[in-house]
């Protein structure tokens, strides 16, 4: 007995920093979002408790059609990530011989190794319309005049995609990792072809694995700020530039919580989506068996 | 607990790291809250000469985030602000982030009397002055003589001969410039919301027709400068100090303030609210609004100190650039930056938000 | 009609040589085991068989067509993995229709062909349940029935023992037996582990390097090895090292490094007097008694220790010239009880005692 209550205080001990974490830099800021987006302001630092700033949202359709589109995108970000990031990550994790394994994963990172910022300017120089890409074009005769790659809502997909394959590599390669050779072996050993190992034991297997990296590139690429706002083009409409424009150049911190607050609640609910419409839980995602 | 011993309880909470740290802060230190001009390195350098006292630490902002930054700490953890004189009165009246300035401690002598009395007039709450002018300059087009020879106004910017090669930033800058272009006076209408609303509403249509005009919008001075350097674009809004940069790495480039008046601005000192070092940031604006200091800070920022005679202290290069750019009769039409009333953010956010979001 | 036929199928990576000329004609429902050493080839040979490989040259034939130019799915031999290989995101009775659904086969058939098998393995109430439920047993049992309702030509199994605990081991062995007569399906068995060969096969064939050393029924390999490996390696034996003194009727006296004189039936053996030999006794021929006949070998030494256990109970010799030799004694009997200190005449008959050319060392 003595020892049990000795064993759970040890438990609480280490687990007292990640507590103190979350509950200060996450829990409770989070609270103060909410806190603020309920507060409606009737005057010069007066506020009365309300759901003005919820009820503005709805009525512009500005706003909703900006969280819209991003969803949208972030969904196509994701689903193109998926799609570039599993070969890559069935490459490193089955094909590649084992010694070549770390070397290919180190290479994956390099894109980390600059920030946001450098990247986006990256871009910038190789697809502006007197850029490396339009230039290299009409050197070798494909196109006339030069054409304009940047500024429009392609460039921000492919920006983004770029910056976030990697957070999809990562779980796939740690599960696909795991899976044993003979699994695939079996599969055709029973008369599958590659279509159908593929389909009925490679995805299977690796589900947990694409979905958690789908969570995270799909919340990653929502919430991302820097690349829409550089790549983007005229129309281009991000909901973190909302956020910021309410925060910051109008003052509005009720209004920008709100959004914040909506945002949060608005990609927990596409995750869940998605979690329903593909059978899987989160539980199996977070901790395989 | 008395200060001090509060002080020595989280040295030894946080451990040695941090003892270290607050005994070296026996120096004073001075946090500035400005912009990516107003503090270069060389600067910085002479002042710490002359206080070895005092250590300078610097935080690049802009106006809007300035004022996030200080709104979120209650007036804490900066000892000088440099917004502009537009962007302080409405600010203290509502979130009370800065204190009033004792006028007797600042060289006042040196500043260009028009400008100090314009900011003073445009900060003074309750008898108290928030505020004295450091740098001005104005906002209004930037043009390649060889392509745009003849562009002279905010309208230029949708004219369709230049079209896929204009420029402009989505801010409130270019719904006044077009306003002006429009033939309304927005600062006279601050007083009456209806009738500015009614202003917005044209510029913003005005703004969404014109598109398809524009190549992309600018978020910073280097965006700009790379656009209009490239040549994809040959009629731009601009800050005339960028233009003045870029008038020296190619000679076509020029500023011309618009036919309707270039929008002036003037960035201030301002003190937080609970800044902690009142007396090294009067030394540092004092120290700043030097005429070698001057020349050192225009060279960086190339726009001209609030001081007398602040054109024959800037760089010689900008120096051409800039009188090259204003007429006297430039000089006289001259529209500076009206107080924002509360309120006007929202109304101009809005329309910003609908002129980004239509699909034209 | 042979089930199964490899004809002089070798695998060579690179400049190592895997398998190395080998052929083997396996009859139609037989229980065949391939027992070496790990990394004799024989995982090698198996995987060629399945199609996981392409062989460098030869040919090797399923119900006498050859399968050389099949993808491993489109080849009628199927696989039971090492450690199984069960999908573990299906449950059971999924993982048997796996294959079934792969041939397009009908809902009504794969639920009728799965219930069948499992009634035939004896699980028949366990299709909804997850992989990770199952006892190793079942798992061994899952692993053969989600092959079996396909019907295969030739099963191959892969060591599918190897993990399992020692008593299990035991059962499945005898199970394995079982099921191979239930079903009447050619297996072929891979295997280190010589018991395991030794009591389910009908034939075995020893690998060593790449080679079969030979080939034929688990008493032949246990009684008439035709090889210094496949004698050391196939049961139990006491060895010595030897010159060959005299030879004469197949029979070789042999003068080992200890000084003893033995006869050994050297049988078809190339042994000419001079050369070393080494020379291979099981346990199980030697018996303790004083009584010397013509046709037997005789040495006389002390009992050293015993080794309990059960019916396969040991006696540890140290004859007269030092050595210690494995003489199998009857644990059960309890009325001659042999203790340590003893002293003890054995002796065999020269035909148990077998002899071959030593390695030159």
């Amino acid at each position: 007995m003595l020892q049990k209550d000795a064993q759970r205080l040890s438990l609480l001990l280490l687990l007292t920093p990640f507590l103190l974490w979350i509950l200060l830099l996450v829990v409770l800021p989070q609270l103060g979002i909410v806190g603020i987006s309920l507060r409606e302001k009737v005057g010069p630092r007066q506020f009365t408790f309300g759901l003005a700033n919820y009820l503005a949202f709805v009525q512009e359709p500005i706003y909703w059609n900006t969280l819209l589109r991003t969803a949208v995108m972030s969904i196509l970000v994701t689903f193109l990530a998926l799609l570039v990031g599993f070969p890559v990550a069935y490459y490193i994790a089955k094909i590649a011989p084992y010694r070549s394994q770390t070397a290919l994963f180190l290479l994956c990172l390099v894109p980390l190794w600059v920030s946001d910022l450098v990247r986006a300017f990256g871009w910038i120089v190789l697809l502006r319309e007197t850029g490396l890409i339009s230039g290299a074009l009409q050197a070798i005769g494909i196109i006339k005049g030069p054409i304009e790659l940047l500024y429009n809502d392609a460039t921000v997909v492919v920006g983004l995609v770029y910056t976030v394959v990697l957070f999809m590599i990562v779980p796939l390669v740690s599960t696909l990792n795991g899976m044993d050779n003979s699994l695939l072996e079996a599969g055709h050993n029973l008369g599958g072809s590659r279509i159908t190992v593929f389909r009925r034991i490679v995805v299977p297997y690796a589900m947990p694995g694409i979905v958690a990296g789908c969570i995270i590139v799909f919340m990653m690429t929502a919430g991302s700020y820097l690349t829409p706002i550089l790549l983007g083009g005229k129309n281009s409409m991000w909901f973190t530039e909302q956020i910021y424009d309410q925060f910051i150049t109008r003052y509005n911190w009720e209004s920008g919580a709100t959004f914040g607050v909506l945002l949060l609640a608005f990609t927990s609910f596409v995750v869940w989506l998605g979690l329903r419409l593909t059978g899987q839980k989160l539980a199996t995602t977070v901790a395989k068996d | 607990m008395t200060k001090p011993g509060l002080k020595y309880f989280l040295a030894s909470a946080l451990g040695a790291t941090f003892l270290i740290g607050t005994a070296s802060a026996q120096a004073e230190t001075l946090r500035l809250l400005t912009w990516g001009s107003y503090a270069p390195e060389k600067v910085i350098e002479l002042f710490e000469k002359k206080y070895p006292d005092i250590k300078v630490q610097v935080t690049f902002s802009n106006n809007e985030e300035m004022i996030a930054k200080l709104r979120a700490t209650g007036g804490a953890g900066y000892d000088v602000a440099q917004p502009s004189h537009d962007r302080i009165s409405a600010v203290q009246k509502e979130y009370g982030i800065y204190k009033p300035m004792d006028l007797s401690k600042i060289n006042t002598g040196v500043m260009a009397p028009n400008l100090l009395d314009a900011v003073k007039a445009n900060t003074t709450i309750d008898g108290g002055v928030y505020a004295v002018p450091h740098h001005w300059g104005t906002s209004g087009i930037m043009v390649d003589k060889t392509k745009a020879p003849n562009a002279k106004g905010w309208a230029d910017l949708c004219d369709p001969q230049y079209k896929g090669r204009t420029s402009m930033r989505l801010r409130r800058t270019i719904l006044l410039g077009t306003a002006f272009s429009l033939g309304k006076d927005p600062f006279a209408a601050y007083a009456n919301l209806g009738e500015y609303q009614k202003i917005l509403d044209e510029v913003t249509a005005k703004l969404i027709a014109c598109k398809s005009n524009i190549k992309a919008y600018w978020n910073s001075g280097d965006d700009l400068s790379a656009l209009m350097l490239s040549g994809e674009v040959v009629v731009s809004e601009t800050w005339d100090s960028t233009a003045y940069k870029l008038a020296g790495q190619n000679s076509n480039i020029l500023y011309v303030p618009p036919s309707t008046g270039a929008l002036t601005w003037i960035d201030t000192f301002a003190l937080p609210k609970k800044g902690e070092a009142d007396a090294a940031a009067y030394k540092w604006i004092n120290f700043v609004l030097q005429p070698e200091i001057v020349t050192l800070m225009s060279a960086k920022s190339g726009s001209m100190a609030a001081v007398k005679g602040a054109i024959d202290l800037l760089p010689d290069d900008k120096k051409a650039a800039a009188k090259a750019a204003f007429t006297d009769k430039d000089l006289a039409n001259l529209k500076f930056f009206a107080n924002i009333p509360p309120g006007i953010e929202d109304m101009e956010g809005k329309a910003l938000e609908r002129i980004k979001a239509a699909s034209n | 009609m042979y089930d199964l036929q490899c004809e002089n199928l070798t695998k060579r990576f690179g400049a190592f040589t895997a398998v190395d000329g080998v052929s083997l004609e396996i009859p139609g429902g037989s229980f065949f085991s391939i027992l070496g050493p790990s990394g004799c080839g024989k995982t090698t040979l198996m995987r060629m068989i399945a199609g996981f490989e392409d062989p460098s040259s030869g040919d090797i034939k399923i119900k006498g067509r050859s399968v050389l130019g099949s993808p491993p799915n489109k080849r009628n031999v199927k696989m039971v993995f090492q450690h199984l290989a069960l999908f573990p995101m299906m449950n059971v009775g999924e993982n048997i229709a796996y294959g079934l659904r792969c041939r397009g086969a009908s809902k009504a058939d794969i639920t009728r062909k799965v219930g069948a098998v499992l009634e035939r393995i004896g699980l028949p109430d366990v299709a909804q349940k997850q992989i990770h439920q199952l006892s190793g047993g079942q798992k061994q049992r899952i692993a053969i029935a989600r092959c079996m309702v396909l019907e295969p030509d030739v099963l191959l199994l892969d060591e599918p023992l190897g993990a399992l605990d020692l008593k299990l081991r035991e059962r499945m062995k005898i199970e394995l037996k079982l099921l191979q007569h239930q079903f009447d399906t050619t297996f072929l068995y891979i295997t280190h582990d010589q018991s395991e060969a030794l009591v389910m096969s009908d034939h075995v064939a020893v690998m060593n390097a790449g080679k079969f050393e030979q080939i034929g029924t688990p008493q032949e390999l246990y009684h008439n090895p035709r090889t210094a490996f496949v004698a050391g390696f196939v049961g139990d034996s006491n060895r010595w090292h030897g010159k060959v003194n005299r030879i004469s009727n197949g029979e070789a006296e042999i003068v080992t490094s200890g000084g003893d004189t033995i006869v050994a039936n050297c049988g078809a053996s190339a042994l000419s007097p001079g050369d070393s030999a080494e020379i291979f006794v099981r346990p199980d021929c030697i018996a303790f008694g004083g009584v010397r006949r013509e046709t037997q070998n005789t040495l006389t030494g002390t009992v050293d220790s015993l080794l309990f256990n059960g019916a396969n109970s040991r006696a540890l010799v140290r004859i007269d010239s030092r050595e210690l030799i494995e003489v199998a004694i009857n644990g059960v009997d309890r009325s001659s009880p042999i203790k340590p200190g003893d002293p003890a005449h054995l002796n065999w008959a020269f035909a148990d005692t077998q002899c071959f050319p030593a390695k030159e060392r």
